[in-house]
């Protein structure tokens, strides 16, 4: 049998990081069929055709399909089910609100976060914000699953395959009204090598600054907690977490973060973890690499300016 | 317009969470169990909802152990009508699983005809983040989740949704499902009073029977482990030698 990918599109790019890891994670249940969805998504459809491993791609180019509207996307999923032993999409909020829905459809249960894939009926997953891995097996027809890519390493991008159109139902029930999206020059959060995330302890937006300073200085992806997200000194997309983003960069540097259990499980997979805190019992200092005690204030301008 | 929200019962959310030995689990035996945090947002945006005269009343349901009971009280106390418990289970290990608590949901739309059903987005203990979107597609309603924003405006919704790249306003239609972010609101808390009071409002007792629903897992648990663990590394007196261990020692800049 083979798997359904659902890709995820951003204004008509393909997610290539998110799709490629997730063929990665998927690849050893059978062939791959990549399923782009929405009106001007060709260019993502022949991208995603040139994925190492990637039997087919199938293009569903109604304009009911854009901006993830989950109601029409899942019916479209379900409409093509049949062929598939598993459908899966990355563990993002395109897919995290989508296959829940296409589970229900098809009366199965949906694997949320699979962070590996054991056998055809077996994952782990974690549970309790990564406190607990489960190894679950499922016993139904269709497995349903969203991939927490951030252990994978994506495939290449060398293969070429055929594009191929797909239809299938609409469900008028909701509609897009407009997207807040801040289009940034620095790398995306989830696939950046080095994140640099800033707490409450920041204390304001302006001071965000300097986070953001000594991101650009590293030429990484800037983060959050909950607490900076909460108090507005950064975007809501920013954070990172147990309800925020996951991430496990080759280095990750935690300024002014307490590192409770909620913002460790989005990020405590990370290689290489430096905190800085100017509190020395800070629980973060238990799980980073390298601690520097002090006042943020002089500490960050300090590492951006010798870097 | 009636409101439903279901509240589940959970490990609070500041308790250290421990794996049994034998991998069978995680220890739930006298540890303090809370509202799901997310949920306490859904029971604060229907009040808010009913303050505001969109809603009429305000049902909460919480599937699960006898003991959920608590949970439906606090949510009373904040300002809920009338609770449902559903006791599908009489121990705590056993989570009830999305699928099934979608499908007693839906028995329980059928019944009481609400307008809206506001879900948390997530239960912090199975971190599953499905059964709003499961429900939604059992009913064939509308869904909007991941929720930061909530303007009710007749027969449509504007729902602004906390998605990765920032913000997504869309407009859905009633009757809908919307699960709860972190950023819709600040959750009240139920004064003594309020507690007082909520003890004599009403709380029916329910059982998966009632509503036809087969509440067997579709999940089979093999194991459950700690992840592995990170170790404390060391601390660096300056900024010149925390520079010099990243080249030198990790290679990663
Ligand atoms: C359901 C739920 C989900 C959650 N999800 C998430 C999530 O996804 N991500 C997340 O991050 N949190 C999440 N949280 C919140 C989490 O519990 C913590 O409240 C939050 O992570 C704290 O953020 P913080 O570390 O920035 O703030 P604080 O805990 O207030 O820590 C601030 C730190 O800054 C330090 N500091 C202050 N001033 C300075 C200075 N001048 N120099 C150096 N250090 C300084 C302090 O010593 C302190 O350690 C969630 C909570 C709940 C209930
Ligand atoms: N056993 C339950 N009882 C009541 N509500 C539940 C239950 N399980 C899940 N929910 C609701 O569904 C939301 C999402 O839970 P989950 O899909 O398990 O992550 C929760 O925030 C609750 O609103």
């Amino acid at each position: 049998m083979a798997v359904l990918l659902l890709a995820d599109v951003n204004d008509g790019q393909l997610a290539t990081d998110a799709v490629a890891k997730t063929v990665t994670a998927v690849k050893s249940l059978g062939d791959v069929h990549i399923l782009v969805a929405g009106q001007g998504g060709e260019s993502a459809a022949a991208e995603a055709a040139k994925l190492d491993g990637v039997a087919r791609v199938l293009f569903a180019g109604d304009h009911a399909y854009c901006h993830g509207l989950a109601e029409s996307t899942a019916a479209l999923i379900v409409s093509l089910a049949g062929d598939y032993s598993h459908i899966a999409g990355a563990s993002t909020a395109f897919c995290k609100n989508v296959m829940p829905r296409v589970a229900a459809l098809l009366d199965v249960m949906v694997l949320s976060d699979v962070t590996a894939v054991i056998d055809a009926d077996t994952f782990e997953r974690p549970i309790y914000a990564g406190n607990a891995i489960q190894t679950v097996t499922s016993s139904d027809a269709t497995k349903v699953m969203t991939i927490r890519t951030a252990n994978f390493t994506g495939v290449g991008s060398g293969g070429s395959v055929a594009v191929e159109p797909v239809s299938g139902p609409v469900e008028a029930l909701s509609s897009w009204v407009e997207d807040k999206v801040a289009s940034s020059d620095r790398p995306d959060l989830t696939s950046a090598g080095i994140v640099v995330s800033g707490g409450r302890g920041v204390g304001s937006e302006e001071d965000f600054k300097l986070i953001e300073g000594l991101a650009d200085k590293l030429g990484a992806a800037v983060g959050a907690s909950r607490a900076a997200v909460d108090s507005g000194y950064a975007p809501n997309d920013w954070q990172v977490g147990q309800t925020g983003k996951v991430v496990a960069p080759k280095l990750y540097i935690a300024v002014g973060i307490s590192g409770a259990i909620q913002h460790l499980a989005g990020m405590k997979d990370s290689k290489v973890i430096v905190a800085i805190n100017k509190d020395e019992e800070a629980p973060i200092f238990q799980v980073a690499d390298y601690g520097l005690v002090g006042d943020l204030f002089t500490l960050v301008p300090e590492l951006t300016e010798k870097l | 317009m009636k409101v439903l929200v279901p509240v589940k019962r959970v490990i609070d959310y500041n308790v250290k969470v421990r794996v049994k030995a034998d991998g069978s689990g995680v220890d739930l035996a006298n540890v303090k169990m809370s509202m799901n945090p997310f949920d306490e947002i859904a029971v604060e945006e229907a009040i808010r909802l009913k303050e505001k005269g969109v809603a009429t009343e305000i049902v909460v349901v919480s599937i699960g152990v006898k003991q959920s009971q608590e949970t439906l009280r606090t949510a009373l106390a904040m300002g809920a009508d009338r609770a449902i418990l559903i006791e599908a289970t009489d121990t705590v290990q056993t989570d009830i699983e999305p699928l099934a608590v979608a499908k007693l949901l839906a028995a329980v739309v059928k019944e009481e005809g609400p307008g809206l059903v506001l879900c948390g987005k997530q239960a912090i203990d199975n971190d599953m983040n499905a059964t709003g979107q499961m429900l939604s597609a059992l009913l064939g309603w509308s869904q909007a989740t991941f929720a930061s924003e909530l303007v009710i405006d007749g027969d449509t919704a504007k729902v602004t949704r906390e998605v990765d790249g920032g913000l997504q306003t869309i407009s859905v239609k009633m009757p809908t499902i919307v699960t709860v972010d972190l950023r819709l609101n600040e959750p009240r808390y139920a004064s003594l009073p309020n507690i007082m009071k909520a003890k004599a409002k009403p709380l029916a007792a329910k059982t998966p029977a009632d509503y036809g629903v087969d509440v067997t897992p579709r999940l089979t648990v093999v194991k459950t482990v700690e992840p592995a663990g990170r170790k404390a590394g060391i601390k660096v007196g300056s900024v010149d030698e925390l520079i010099a261990k990243l080249k030198d020692e990790a290679g990663v800049i």
